[in-house]
């Protein structure tokens, strides 16, 4: 079956996005390939380019590089990081971040749209991070976003889908691919996302937090598999309430 | 006394910090209280205040695995690595524990920028991107414009530069973060008024409110991040702690965008007092720790080479997320020998290849750069 996830004219196979912020550098290989993903996160704050320890180094040239602009409190902060990461050869899709709240680490939903313009004008592919809000969902796409990337709980919780009731608006409504970004905390989740429709979901701090990260990984590559076979298939009907009646209730009208 | 240039800006904080502190009876709490905060999600300070207390040192093993879980939420397995640079050991304060202070007698010295740029290219060598820079308190000696140039030369070497040194105004530290410094320590040694009286006999240093406000100075200024913290044995550990963590949980709330970390020094010798001890014991320094870490869970927490290597080792991945690496404590010594004598006696002189090497073996990961400096 021919079901490729599509971001801005580019193909992938895979629709499971891996974050790299918080896993030991030596591990991120074997991540990549049980999770068999193709798109991984790059903190361009973590790119130690002159020194030891650059991430770049350890992320195989075969996957594409999603740089993010993590540190960036304002558009115009997410902007030069942006226009940095192109500098440093990290291609043209951009992850963009605009937090400006320390302890809670939420996206800033109007900042995120006005970099996103900016971005786009320049001619990158932007992934914005966002709050799950219609509105503001609306005017990333006509920024010019190529996805949406909600949350579905804090970064880092691993609290699962608290947004959902949200992000299905958001799936409904918005043309984009629709990626859930932060607070899935286990390949269940990941799953109940994509059932729904969502394009696509990333996961860091499960993976990183988990007992074995290699297994782990892989875990999640079949949950996403199986919750985008379940959304193609079309979900049976879940009944709330007794059983289905087997015989018609209509048989008694005439026209 | 007064002492000039000291600007004062209108906050609330001070206050209601001093008023928390006081009302605090760390001997009110039970090992059930503990057991119910450490059930829970997110702690506020009537929380912080159980975990400070004498009941909750028996539950160190619980606190230990709730703290390491948030510290892999929250900052992976990243440990970031950094030296402290001192670039002058004058000092116009006359502080009772501090090796530095003005009535001790220890050899003196301050870096010229020539031999400031040696000792950077000494520490860059090693791998570092982040420094921190200190000086001794004398703005006569180490002037703004000192540390300013010793920013600016900084920046060619590193990608995350902090500092501490003394106190200063809002444009001041304008002009430093203009400069290339995006992260400010100042540690207020004790919240207790009467004993902040005592040890800081003379000197700038004993306005004690004028030190308080230096973090929402900074902040106004547009620095990134402050880093709060206690001299721990100086006065009632548990109070003092508890203090300097509602001053940072208050300031974060009034600044959300500020990056908050801690410190958590103790007591050391020094040169000419060979006898100090901190009275506050390590299980109960890892407590202190954790409760840190458990209160805000998003915080930097950083540990000094004051302590031992084994505990260093032990208290990255659970809690800490910054070590220091290669370190003096002395005016220069990184290029070649040291110009002026040391603030205090070190208990981890480990290289940064070795502290490399024993995060690594911890399956965590060494960080050299976690900053990206878009002025």
């Amino acid at each position: 079956m021919d079901d490729k996830l599509i971001i801005a004219g580019r193909e992938f196979n895979s629709r499971f996005i891996l974050g790299s912020g918080k896993f030991s550098l030596n591990l991120i290989n074997s991540v990549i390939k049980n999770a068999d993903v193709e798109m991984i996160t790059l903190a361009l704050r973590r790119a130690n380019t002159n020194g030891a320890g650059n991430i770049l180094d350890f992320i195989p040239k075969n996957i594409t590089l999603l740089p993010n602009t993590s540190g960036a409190r304002t558009a115009a902060e997410a902007v030069r990081i942006a226009r940095l990461a192109r500098e440093l050869g990290c291609g043209d899709f951009i992850k963009l971040e605009v937090i400006n709240d320390s302890k809670y680490l939420m996206p800033d939903n109007f900042e995120t749209i006005k970099a996103t313009e900016i971005l786009a004008n320049e001619g990158f592919i932007v992934m914005p991070y966002m709050y799950p809000d219609l509105i503001a969902a609306r005017q990333l796409a006509n920024a010019g976003a190529a996805t949406i990337m909600p949350l579905g709980a804090p970064i880092g919780s691993n609290k699962g889908l608290l947004t959902f009731e949200f992000i299905k608006i958001l799936v409904d409504e918005i043309s984009l691919p629709v990626i859930v970004d932060a607070g899935i905390g286990a390949p269940s989740q990941a799953c109940q996302a994509m059932q729904s429709g969502v394009a696509a979901v990333m996961a860091n701090t499960a993976i990183a937090t988990s007992g074995n990260i290699a297994l782990m990984a892989k875990s999640f590559k079949l949950a996403v598999e199986a919750g985008r076979l379940a959304y193609l298939s079309g979900l049976g009907r879940v009944l709330d309430y007794k059983a289905e009646a087997s015989s018609p209730l209509t048989d008694f009208l005439e026209d | 006394m007064e002492y000039t240039k000291m600007e004062h800006i209108d906050s609330e904080i001070m206050e209601k910090v001093l008023d928390l502190t006081n009302a605090y009876d760390y001997n009110s709490y039970t090992g059930k209280d503990v057991l119910n905060v450490l059930n829970k999600d997110y702690l506020n300070i009537s929380d912080f205040a159980v975990l400070l207390s004498p009941p909750a040192s028996e539950f160190l093993n619980e606190m230990a695995l709730k703290a390491k879980y948030e510290t892999r939420k929250h900052f992976g397995s990243s440990v970031c690595l950094f030296t402290p640079l001192y670039i002058s050991n004058y000092c116009e304060n006359h502080c009772t524990y501090c090796g530095f202070n003005c009535r001790n007698k220890i050899k003196r010295a301050k870096l010229t920028f020539e031999e400031i740029e040696q000792e950077y290219k000494s520490i860059a060598k090693t791998g570092l991107e982040e420094i921190l820079i200190l000086t001794g308190e004398s703005r006569i000696k180490s002037d703004v414009e000192y540390i300013g140039e010793a920013v600016k030369l900084a920046s060619k070497y590193f990608s995350t530069i902090g500092i501490e040194i003394y106190p200063l105004n809002t444009e001041e530290y304008e002009y430093l973060h203009k400069s290339g410094a995006d992260f400010v320590s100042v540690y207020q040694e004790t919240y207790n008024t009467n004993k902040y009286k005592q040890v800081h006999k003379n000197g700038p240093k004993s306005v004690f409110n004028y030190r308080f406000y230096a973090q929402e100075r900074a902040l106004k200024a547009g620095m990134r991040g402050v880093s709060f913290g206690v001299l721990l044995g100086l006065d009632d550990f548990r109070k003092d702690v508890f203090a300097s963590g509602i001053h940072a949980h208050l300031t974060q709330q009034k600044y959300p965008h500020a990056e908050i970390s801690f410190s958590t020094p103790r007591l050391r010798p020094y040169v000419n007092e060979n006898n100090v001890i901190s009275g506050v014991r390590e299980s109960q320094l890892f407590q202190v720790m954790l409760a840190y870490r458990l209160f805000m869970p998003f915080a930097g927490l950083t540990i000094s080479t004051r302590e031992r290597s084994g505990f260093r080792d032990n208290v990255i991945g659970t809690c800490v997320t910054k070590i220091s690496a290669g370190v003096k404590t002395s005016v220069g010594g990184h290029n070649e020998k040291e110009k002026g004598d040391a603030q205090f006696e070190i208990a981890d002189p480990r290289s940064v290849g070795e502290i490399v090497k024993s995060i690594e073996k911890r399956g965590l990961q060494p960080v050299f750069t976690d900053y990206i400096r878009v002025i």
